[in-house]
């Protein structure tokens, strides 16, 4: 037992729960916790320049270390720009822990100044949240806050604490276990299940293995390898899963959905057997639900049993963790073979590299303009081989080329905003994910809409000594909505003109004790990318690329897989 | 189709406030919703009424059961379960129409809960379908005011399956 106040307990619970870094920005109501981390900690904080920057942060690195990310922030409006990040979490299943100041207890419901209700505020978007009632129940509180996201369904949790309770003595103690009755995870998945799924897939002529980001989150793809070995079957990751299995591997089939490619698209919406695995048939991915994969039996891989079923009917479900479960099946399988049967998929693996053949990914490389999927190209062979760098995106158009072009061979290494499609988010969390992976070279491949959006997390990056390269496909437009305004609204482009010279990057780069780069024709890109991966500085290059490219190939949003818009040489982009 | 779900949650503050939250996010509909103490001190019970087809009932109980303070969700399986419900109904009810009044409710076995000079009040417990009836029954007299609690249910006394758990070998 320790004496001190509730603050004191707050880091010494983060301390018990072994975290190394925190993101955050102090205020009013938290100042008590930011006077305990002033007496002396283990933790590491990392001083944001705006909450929504901590939250990016504290998610880039829980998804580059599969560690428990924390956020602080103050309440009211510190609190409140912490609803972006923790909304996006949610949508990604990313274990985030936010703690909140809160107005003293005394003062909560007389509308205090800064007081919001934080808690009500984002019900809609955490696994759970407490309002911390007693100073008692501090460290319980943490534990379970760590607990809950982290297990089953990762995702984001908020812990409100009121100023007086982090004020308030108390002889801290952590508890060794929770006490949560209401929270059972799935332990196992049925063994019924397992054997059915193994005959299913022994018995599939055109399997496909339909990867998302629960893969990543259960830390299962060790197991997934193995199973796409043992049965022969391609692997096809979602954004979310991009890295669960390596590309360069034969049996990765490339990335379903609106912008994958019509290679992947066609052997998805062909299969016989689709094995789901963490992944939840996510529009994004399916297009028409209705026309998404008609031919195929459905094998449910999940943590959560409210996603068997939610969109599409699963013929065989299997609820539980998804390391036992794939090696589960992978035995299974080797019983099935050891007894005789084989895989059956020599032929569709065939089918699938003579579309991959037929269809590749294309664009013009006409004009006067710098195109940006060759920056995204650029990167890939700049970076050939090496396993020490992780990427991470902004939402749009810079962020379907880079899942389009980029090689990634180890998890954890692509991280991106999915489910809510949050642009801003890739500055701040390639700033977590170089706290979390120190060793790595982490390239932020941003858009300049989505740099704009939180460029000021620059200063955290320079000054914390957590050095990333921020590649800023600028096209001078919010690029994909101009592409939807020229393909869907008769080119009536509104309001998305940001321009590529306002702001100058290279210059607001140099602003911030950062190095900055501009770069605008093919010869001079690889050479500057080169030197800004190489710097070992914070940098910033500012690729000034066709204003007007479109991002192929592309299923229109409601449209059947199948019915995708192709790049064509002679008509150009408009399609 | 009408289902009446029982929820256990824990006895925390904002409890009903993530499930009612759930619901609204998801888009389910709630028709009637009674919360209350139950034998535990810490434990409360909802039973909810929803108007829904199976596969989204059984999205709204699993996804009730992601919250943390959900302890239990089953189904009241009609004919294995009890369903009451009490209304408190004030009827118009002038000297000359009150012995009538009266004798309705000795029919149905409900009580006068108040009397004024112009008007009464009925306490009526039982099956939603009997308050209906009554509620009928007393509208001609002129019904003033109306309030019923919504329904609670349990899982017959004999009975072993009167609660349905969705098992759908999930594990």
């Amino acid at each position: 037992m320790t004496p001190g106040n509730g603050a004191d307990a707050v880091v010494r619970s983060l301390e018990a729960e072994g975290v190394e870094v925190v993101f955050g920005i102090p205020g009013g109501a938290i100042l008590p916790l930011y006077d305990a981390f002033a007496r002396g900690t283990t933790v590491r904080h990392v001083l944001a320049r705006h909450e929504q920057g901590a939250g990016h942060m504290a998610e880039g690195y829980a998804r580059a270390s599969g560690n428990v990310g924390v956020a602080i922030a103050t309440s009211g409006p510190g609190a409140t720009n912490l609803v972006t990040p923790i909304a996006n979490a949610w949508m990604d299943s990313t274990p985030l822990v936010c703690i909140t100041g809160q107005v003293r207890s005394t003062l909560i419901g007389t509308d205090a100044f800064q007081e919001c209700d934080i808690v009500g505020v984002t019900i809609p978007i955490v696994k759970h949240s407490w309002l911390v009632p007693d100073v008692e129940d501090i460290p319980s509180t943490i534990k379970a806050a760590f607990h809950i996201a982290r297990t089953g369904r990762c995702g984001p949790v908020l812990v409100d604490i009121p100023r007086d309770l982090q004020e308030a003595e108390l002889e801290f103690r952590y508890p060794d276990q929770v006490d949560l009755p209401g929270w059972r995870p799935p332990r196992r998945g049925h063994p019924r299940q397992i054997a059915a799924a193994a005959r299913a897939i022994a018995a599939a002529e055109q399997p496909v293995l339909y990867v998302g980001g629960g893969v990543l989150n259960a830390g299962a793809c060790e197991e997934l390898l193995e199973l796409a070995e043992v049965a022969s079957t391609p692997v096809i990751t979602t954004l979310m899963a991009k890295g669960a299995f390596p590309e360069s591997h034969e049996l990765h089939a490339g990335w379903p959905g609106m912008h994958g490619p019509k290679w992947s698209n066609l052997a998805m919406n062909t299969s016989d057997l689709l094995i789901a695995a963490g992944a939840r048939f996510d529009d994004r991915v399916t297009g028409k639900l209705s026309a998404f994969a008609p031919g195929a039996t459905v094998i449910h891989l999940d943590i959560d049993s409210a996603e068997i079923g939610k969109l599409r009917r699963a013929d065989i479900p299997v609820v539980g963790p998804l390391p036992e479960i794939l090696a589960g099946i992978t035995a299974e399988l080797r019983a099935l073979y050891a007894a005789g049967e084989t895989p059956q998929t020599e032929e569709w693996l065939r089918q699938i590299d003579s579309w991959r053949d037929e269809f590749p990914l294309r664009y013009s490389h006409e004009g006067d303009y710098l195109k940006p999927q060759l920056v995204a190209e650029t990167l890939r062979d700049l970076t050939a081989g090496r396993d020490d760098v992780i990427w991470t995106t902004g939402v749009g158009q810079h962020q379907m080329w880079a899942m389009q072009y980029v090689v990634c061979d180890h998890p954890r290494t692509f991280v991106t905003s999915g489910g809510l499609g949050t642009m801003g988010y890739g500055l701040p969390a390639a700033v977590g994910a170089k706290a979390a992976r120190p060793d790595a070279t982490v390239i932020c491949i941003d858009g300049d809409g989505c740099f704009q959006m939180t460029g000021q997390e620059l200063a955290t990056a320079v000054l914390e000594d957590l050095p990333i390269v921020v590649v800023v496909v600028n096209n001078g437009y919010l690029g994909m909505v101009q592409q939807w305004q020229a393909m869907f609204f008769d080119e009536r482009h509104s309001h998305v003109h940001l321009t590529h010279q306002v702001p100058d990057y290279a210059m607001l780069a140099e602003a911030y004790g950062a190095r900055g780069f501009t770069v605008s024709t093919p010869e001079e890109l690889e050479g500057t990318l080169a030197e800004a991966i190489e710097c070992g500085q914070t940098a910033v290059v500012d690729c000034r690329v066709d204003p007007l490219e479109h991002c192929f190939p592309m299923i229109p949003a409601g449209a059947a897989a199948l019915e995708m818009i192709e790049y064509e040489e002679r008509e150009g982009a408009e399609a | 189709m009408r289902h009446t779900v029982s929820v256990l949650l824990e006895n925390k503050p904002g409890a009903l406030m993530r499930i009612a939250s759930m619901f609204n996010r998801r888009g389910f509909n709630i028709e009637s919703l009674a919360v209350g103490p139950t034998e535990r001190h810490d434990v409360s019970r909802i039973t909810l009424r929803v108007d829904c087809e199976q596969h989204p009932l059984e999205q709204i109980e699993k996804q009730m059961h992601k919250l943390v303070n959900v302890l239990r969700v089953a189904e009241l399986v009609p004919g294995e379960s009890i369903e009451r419900e009490l209304a408190l109904i004030k009827v118009s009810a002038p000297l000359e129409l009150r012995r009538d009044l009266l004798a309705l409710a000795d029919v149905f076995h409900v009580r006068v809960a108040d009397l004024g000079p112009e008007a009464l009040v009925f306490e009526i417990v039982g099956t939603p379908d009997e308050l209906e009836s009554f509620e009928e029954l007393v509208r001609p007299y002129g019904v003033r005011e109306l309030v019923r609690t919504g329904r609670i249910g349990l899982s017959r006394a004999s009975d072993r399956k009167g609660i349905k758990r969705h098992q759908n070998v999930l594990g």
